[in-house]
């Protein structure tokens, strides 16, 4: 039986699913690199995640929507991994429930579900469990590399933890008892290839770089973000240091540390919640960058990825609306 | 250094399964359906009736004003039927059914393949023999050709195009053209060269093609003022404001034509179709068809009479298979798909293609995830995306502001869909309400 259908009569290969696959294989380097780094607790908490997203999808679909469940095309699968990276291993699991719910249940399916939602999930989950249990939150357990069953890691600050509360002031007085701090500032090696401490996800900017790679290659994201948000971030960084306002890191450990790789790869290149022509991308990726070094800088907080990818995501829409792409033959001869 | 189009395209499969087999005569049918719409603008009026005898180049109906082309038999053999049959888009044609008998040419036709190059000296004589052979734009859109070769007053023709980029996934027609009929193309470019009173054309061929360049570089060193440019193989390559952005770096303005810029574009098919009216004085009673696709079993090129029904071709290369979803009458992107097997090959049709289901990716479609694929793909720097959400909910007041009407149907930004959103339907369907706007202004 012959078919009629409307031109074009042959698509892309590529579809949603499959995007979404290829994003969960960019993935991986970075989820064996944490389970390498942070053990069985790394696992613990990517599997509850992973689980707790897709199982909440799927319940909302099945039960509240009453729609064919749409956890099929992968997306639950990506914000539970993201969500399981934003984590310090040492949570408690039943938290991580709570900001799957968070995620997925309010930031995306309340908004319309897949392609519909304003902000990021995994980063609204992620916030939320931050502002509620500030404790759990920032108690990082140190790399255990090759101990995969050492249940009671020692805890430690991050890197940029560390710094935030040391004032030039305080470094110039010479005290002591801070050279501990200074001495303790990873290596640029140990940055790279995670041996930190921090978020699950974060820590190796290596593993994190390698999923880009794979990610460019298949073509799933263009390079604008991850590279504009980045450069950003050494520029404004280099001026600073230049100007003496972060005296204790320099833009390369600026770069490597913090959730910055994570964000500028895998948080603020999701489609739904960035622009979506070239220049809008770029204006949304240096605002995260100027965002993220004005956090990092002169907030209360050591650490700015998440707000300033948040804050930005508000900005799409208004970003969508001001940078539409020049159409040919108009304007130019 | 490969020419290419500034903004978007994409980079489908090619498929082109043809490009080395020969074209072959297809040879003649039992009947020839000739509708006497093959072309943009009025149908051509009919000048015979039932019973006449006719034989190939006789004119079966006469164009109808300036934007018109006439029709000629393509075969000898007699009237049997005049009446309104079902066509390749599905709707009803006045069609002229003719019972072949032979292969007799009218008077004055020279159906040999001796190459002619000597160009008559006036353009009147030129321009009579362009216009009384019927010839039309064969690379799909049928606009007719006496038209496009005649500079407006106040215009100035710098730039002859000759497209042999032939974008179109499966097809090979215009490849194969430019390999065995190298010189005949070279002089129907001088030919309209003459009647643009400019001495330049331009032989665009993609990359894909590496013979068809080797061929028409060698042959055009003894031909001054043609020169041969390399694109780059990209979907769409071959439309006409893609091309002229590669070859010149110039852009159409908005609803303005090629000829404001000073470029004329003519499909290679055509301009052999000039060579042949005017050297020959041929009409367009025959054209190269692709028969192919992922789902036939072989492939080949035909020299095919106007009117062979596809079936009679089809059957050539081992018939409908067990794989064939749909039927197309085209090429991939802008083709029609056709149930009728009847339906004739027309001046436009540059391909029949059997595609399997596979290829043809209808999924269901799932929720826009907003990749910005769409914005990124298209050649006009166009939203289709933007244009599909209102176009969804019926809701035309943007269309303006979002250039539908800029949209030129290539359906990149369909095949680019993650989601199968069937964005080129609700592009059609907003550049279709942005002309109705545009006429009440």
């Amino acid at each position: 039986m012959l078919k009629i259908s409307s031109a074009p009569h042959m698509a892309s290969p590529v579809s949603t699913k499959n995007l979404m696959k290829d994003v969960v294989i960019a993935l991986m380097p970075a989820v064996l690199a944490a389970l390498l780094i942070f053990g069985f607790n790394a696992f613990q908490v990517l599997l509850t995640s992973v689980a707790a997203c897709v199982a909440c999808e799927y319940l909302i679909c099945r039960y509240f929507l009453k729609i064919p469940p749409t956890t099929g095309d992968f997306s639950a699968v990506i914000t539970g991994i993201l969500l399981g990276f934003n984590l310090p291993s040492g949570i408690p699991l039943w938290m991580i429930l709570i900001g799957a719910f968070f995620a997925i249940g309010i930031t995306k399916m309340a908004y319309g579900g897949l392609g519909k939602n304003l902000f990021n999930p995994a980063l609204v989950g992620r916030v939320f469990l931050f502002v509620s249990f500030p404790q759990q939150m920032t108690t990082w357990p140190q790399p255990q590399f090759g101990n995969f069953f050492a249940i009671d890691a020692q805890t430690g600050a991050t890197t940029l933890g560390i710094l935030k509360h040391l004032s030039p002031e305080t470094l110039s007085n010479g005290l002591t008892k801070y050279s501990y701090h200074i001495d303790n500032v990873p290596s640029y090696l140990n940055m790279l290839l995670g041996n930190t401490g921090g978020s699950l996800g974060e820590v190796s900017a290596l593993a994190l770089l390698l999923g880009l790679f794979y990610m460019l290659c298949k073509k799933v994201i263009t390079w604008h973000i991850p590279f504009y948000y980045l450069s950003t971030v050494f520029i404004l960084t280099s001026i600073m240091w230049f100007f003496k306002q972060t005296p204790n890191l320099d833009p390369v450990a600026h770069l490597l540390s913090g959730g910055l790789i994570l964000g500028a790869v895998f948080m603020a290149t999701d489609y739904v919640t960035s622009p979506m022509t070239t220049n809008g991308k770029i204006i949304f990726a240096v605002g995260c960058g100027a965002l993220t070094v004005i956090i990092r800088i002169f907030s209360a907080y050591p650490e700015g990825v998440s707000f300033a990818i948040l804050i930005m995501n508000a900005f799409v829409p208004l970003i969508d609306r001001w940078c539409i792409p020049r159409v040919y033959g108009a304007g130019r001869k | 250094m490969t020419k290419t189009f500034p903004i978007g395209g994409i980079h489908p499969q090619k498929y082109k399964l043809a490009a080395d087999i020969a074209i072959t005569d297809a040879g003649l049918p039992e009947y020839v359906y000739i509708p006497v719409k093959q072309h943009a603008g009025a149908p051509a009026k009919i000048v015979v009736s039932q019973g006449d005898k006719v034989k190939a180049g006789t004119l079966l109906a006469a164009a109808d004003g300036i934007v018109s082309a006439p029709v000629h038999s393509s075969v000898s053999g007699e009237v049997v039927k005049i009446s309104r049959e079902e066509g390749r888009s599905g709707y009803y044609e006045t069609t002229v059914t003719i019972k072949v008998e032979g292969n007799d040419f009218a008077d004055g036709i020279d159906a040999s393949d001796t190459v002619i190059a000597e160009i008559p000296d006036s353009t009147e004589e030129i321009m009579r023999r362009i216009r009384n052979a019927g010839i039309v734009g064969m690379g799909g859109a049928g606009y007719p050709t006496p038209i496009k070769t005649t500079v407006p007053e106040g215009r100035k023709a710098e730039y002859l195009i000759v497209n042999g980029i032939e974008c179109e996934p499966f097809l090979c027609a215009d490849d194969r053209l430019m390999q065995e009929k190298a010189e005949e193309i070279i002089i129907g470019a001088k030919i309209i060269n003459k009647l643009l009173g400019i001495q330049k054309a331009v032989i665009a061929i993609d990359e894909n093609k590496p013979r068809a360049i080797e061929i028409m570089t060698r042959l055009t060193k003894s031909y001054i003022g043609v020169n041969v440019r390399v694109c780059q193989t990209k979907y769409p390559q071959g439309g006409e404001k893609q091309l002229i952005a590669a070859i010149t770096g110039r852009e159409v303005p908005i609803a303005k034509l090629p000829i404001d810029v000073g470029c004329v574009v003519q499909n290679a098919g055509t301009v052999f179709a000039v060579y042949e009216a005017v050297m020959k004085k041929k009409p367009l009673i025959e054209r190269i068809v692709t028969v192919s696709g992922d789902a036939a079993e072989k492939s080949a090129n035909f020299r095919v009479r106007i009117g062979t029904p596809a079936e009679f071709l089809i059957n050539k290369i081992g018939g409908i298979t067990e794989k064939t979803d749909e039927i197309i009458f085209g090429g991939p992107f802008m083709g029609t798909s056709v149930t009728n097997l009847k339906a004739p090959v027309t001046k436009l049709t540059s391909g029949i293609l059997l595609l399997s289901a596979k290829l043809a990716g209808k999924e269901p479609e799932t929720a826009c995830i907003r990749c910005g694929k769409c914005v990124d793909a298209c050649p006009q720097g166009l939203m289709p995306f933007e244009i599909a959400r209102y176009a969804r909910n019926n809701d035309f007041s943007q269309i303006m502001r979002l250039h539908a009407r800029d949209c030129i149907e290539c359906g990149s930004c369909a095949y680019i869909c993650p989601a199968r959103i069937p964005l080129l339907d609700y592009c059609k369907m907003s550049k279709a309400e942005a002309k109705k706007i545009l006429k009440k202004q």
